[in-house]
């Protein structure tokens, strides 16, 4: 086998990468500060009690170092973004509702249409707020509640205080205490006991601006012996100065809840993509993370299942594509902290044109624990000579009777391979991008038809370089 | 389609291998190329395969009227020449059925058009004519196939994609008895005025099995002796060394 670097064409262009003129309802000017946070809060009328929260998370984020590990983020201008932007005045149920530029967003990014396919609910969110909302009326007359974490707040103030913060505490991490001080937008999702929620449910999250900052914050409860699948997707104009994202998901999945929630991080290459995801697994309950980042300039995001009850079982699916001046610093946390749970990560990253792709993972067992079981993959396939690949599996076992596996592959496209495909009549493009869908194939496999299409045809675009 | 070598002289960029080539199989033919080890003969077939790792320095390929020199791999396997390989690659994650279906696709310049049910029947044929299990279709292209699974996935990609020269490199090395007449099956099938092909080889095993029209025998980069089946027998007598003696 040779490593003689394939021959694949550089970086596609962006194909989400339009903007239309600002034209925001109200934008307080950049940089954050006290009086921003107040500004948000009271755009929104919120209860004392969340103004109070987000002014402790302000001071935190404050105090906070920025992290020391990880892709490289020291370049972010804090006093540089724009933290609040309201794109209208209202939630609308009706796409013909909103203003034109917006209608025209959306129906470019296909959503309208995706509504009208697969989805049971779609909530899409423009700059820092959800403009539009729906969901289908046998999910709302079964009592599944899928609102704006804002109109959650007005609707349902106790659900949202009793959960709010919980999973996720306002000073987990920096970026999670910057989110806590400004968050806007986002989904609260709430499934009623005994239901099960076939057909996913899913929110877009678009930023217009230039220089600007989205924190949404999404809530999702998923009640005793429910189901839902929450997919997000996400996507910004490509402008020449940077603009951060970062979210904060809280999920909940009760005794016997099994959770779905899947993304195709699909950001413009200027954009830092810095999340906190974390969930909450009780007794006999399953938390599935399908987590495709492919976009973005730096992305540092873990989606974590905290295993709380026996029998509980949590799974990440790991899919990173690092190209040109891209930094994927991605993977899954899992923590056992009760007998019999079981978790499954399984990560697949491609790093080329220079790009660099890195896997970090914890998996940690609690003490006193028996029957524990944990699996974790790591596969990564290097294009060219310039691209780089790290794996980084931290685990923290504290009980004897413990199952931890580990096995991480790192692989080249092969010159053998190349000219055994090229000589059955592929071009050399063709071939590569054959291996490479060959190497994410066992894990595409396990995704909904249609979103397994989705990741196909933007990775195909990654390798194409060739615009649809 | 007739093959047409001139003068070809080729090899890695450190080492010259092919010390000047002439050859030509006429449309319709079956030629062998027999030879020690290290004669150059796996160079030939992968030059005249288009693979980049080797260096052209003269000498001419044309197939038909088609110049082949002037093409990349694809081009050359598009426009109808076919390399068996002899140590055919794993590629994990992409299915026989679906590579094939890509590769006849292209070969047929029916992108767009294609008709995939006539395509799977096609193929279920083939795989029953060489004794290839139908779950196969699904199977990682070569994964962890044996020795001889590959080489009768290289003849069934030869069936599919019907080419008019094949150049088969020892397709027969490391094979039982049964799967050498399948791949001789293969080989015969295609027999005919609009089908021609260098067989490879070092060993006339095969040869018994597939009758070659002439036999050329390689030694360090030449051809040092032509003629015809008859040469099979004398080498199988009398040895390699009897072609280097007599030089």
């Amino acid at each position: 086998m040779s490593d003689k670097q394939a021959p694949v064409s550089g970086l596609a262009d962006y194909k989400y990468g339009f903007s239309y003129p600002d034209q925001s309802v109200y934008k307080p000017g950049k940089g954050l500060s006290e009086e921003v946070v107040r500004a948000i809060s009271a755009q929104k009328r919120e209860p004392e009690w969340m103004l109070e929260t987000r002014l402790r998370a302000l001071r935190a984020f404050y105090r906070k170092p920025m992290p020391n590990w990880g892709a490289g983020i020291g370049d972010i201008d804090f006093d540089d973004i724009y933290y609040y932007a309201k794109p209208t005045e209202s939630v609308v149920k009706n796409w013909e509702d909103l203003p034109e530029d917006i209608l025209k967003t959306y129906d470019r990014l296909g959503l309208p249409e995706a509504e009208k396919k697969f989805l049971a609910g779609v909530g899409a969110q423009y700059d820092s707020e959800v403009v539009y909302h729906s969901i289908q009326e046998d999910l709302k007359s079964q009592g599944v509640l899928f609102l704006s974490p804002e109109q959650a707040l007005e609707e349902h103030p106790d659900i949202v205080k009793k959960y709010f913060g919980t999973i996720i505490p306002f000073n987990d991490n920096k970026f999670a205490a910057l989110n806590t001080a400004v968050w806007s937008g986002g989904s609260f999702i709430y499934v009623p006991p005994n239901i099960k929620v076939e057909i996913p449910l899913q929110a877009y999250f678009r930023i217009n601006s230039e220089n600007f900052g989205q924190f949404e914050r999404t809530l999702i409860i998923v009640d005793e012996n429910s189901f839902v699948h929450y997919i997000e997707g996400c996507t910004a104009p490509v402008y020449t100065t940077d603009s951060l994202h970062s979210a904060v998901v809280e999920i909940v999945a009760e005794k016997g809840a099994r959770v779905r929630y899947s993304t195709i991080q699909n950001w413009s290459g200027d954009i830092y993509n810095l999340v906190t995801k974390r969930a909450v697994a009780k007794e006999n309950a399953t938390v599935e993370w399908v987590d495709g980042n492919i976009g973005s300039k730096r992305t540092m995001k873990y989606p974590a299942v905290w295993l709380m009850g026996e029998g509980a079982h949590g799974e990440v699916l790991s899919i990173a594509f690092g190209g040109k001046d891209q930094e994927q610093d991605t993977g899954g946390k899992i923590v056992h902290n009760a007998s019999n749970t079981s978790s499954i990560i399984t990560s697949k990253s491609i790093s080329k044109d220079g790009g660099t792709a890195t896997y970090r993972g914890l998996i940690k067992v609690a003490e006193g624990l028996h029957n524990v079981k944990s699996h974790v993959v790591c596969d990564a396939l290097i294009l060219d000579e310039k691209s780089i690949s790290k794996t980084f599996p931290y685990m923290e076992v504290e009980s004897d009777d413990v199952s931890v596996e580990h096995e991480a592959r790192v692989s080249r496209i092969s010159e053998d391979q190349l000219f055994y495909l090229t000589a059955r009549g592929l071009s050399e493009e063709e071939a590569s991008m054959m291996i490479v869908n060959g190497f994410l194939d066992p894990l595409v496999k396990q995704l909904p038809m249609e979103y397994a299409v989705e990741l196909n045809r933007l990775i195909e675009l990654e390798m194409e370089g060739s615009v649809g | 389609m007739n093959l047409k070598i001139e003068n070809l002289k080729a090899g890695l960029p450190d080492k010259k291998i092919l010390q000047g080539i002439t050859l030509e199989v006429p449309a319709g033919e079956i030629h062998a190329l027999m030879g020690p080890n290290g004669s150059g003969k796996s160079t030939l077939a992968n030059v005249l395969a288009g693979h980049p790792q080797y260096e052209v320095s003269s000498g001419n390929i044309s197939m038909g009227d088609i110049n082949l020199s002037e093409l990349e791999a694809y081009e050359r396997a598009r426009a109808g020449l076919f390399l068996a390989f002899q140590y055919p690659v794993e590629v994990p994650g992409i299915t026989v059925g679906k590579f094939l279906k890509r590769a006849v696709e292209l070969r047929r310049g029916e992108e767009g058009r294609f008709n995939v049910s006539a395509y799977i029947k096609e193929l279920r044929e083939n795989m029953d004519f060489l004794g290839i299990d139908q779950k196969f279709i699904n199977r990682y292209l070569n994964e962890g196939f044996s020795g001889g699974e590959k080489k009768r996935m290289e003849v069934l990609q030869m069936l599919m994609l019907k080419p008019d020269f094949a150049v088969l490199d020892e397709t027969d090395s490391g094979l039982d008895i049964d799967a050498l007449q399948v791949v001789a099956k293969g080989i015969n099938t295609l027999r005919g005025e609009d089908f021609s092909a260098l067989v490879i080889t070092h060993y006339q095993r095969i040869l018994d099995y597939v009758k070659p029209d002439r036999v050329h025998v390689m030694v360090e980069g030449r051809i040092v002796l032509s003629g015809g089946p008859e040469i099979v027998d004398e080498l199988e007598a009398k040895g390699y060394d009897w072609v280097k003696d007599s030089l």
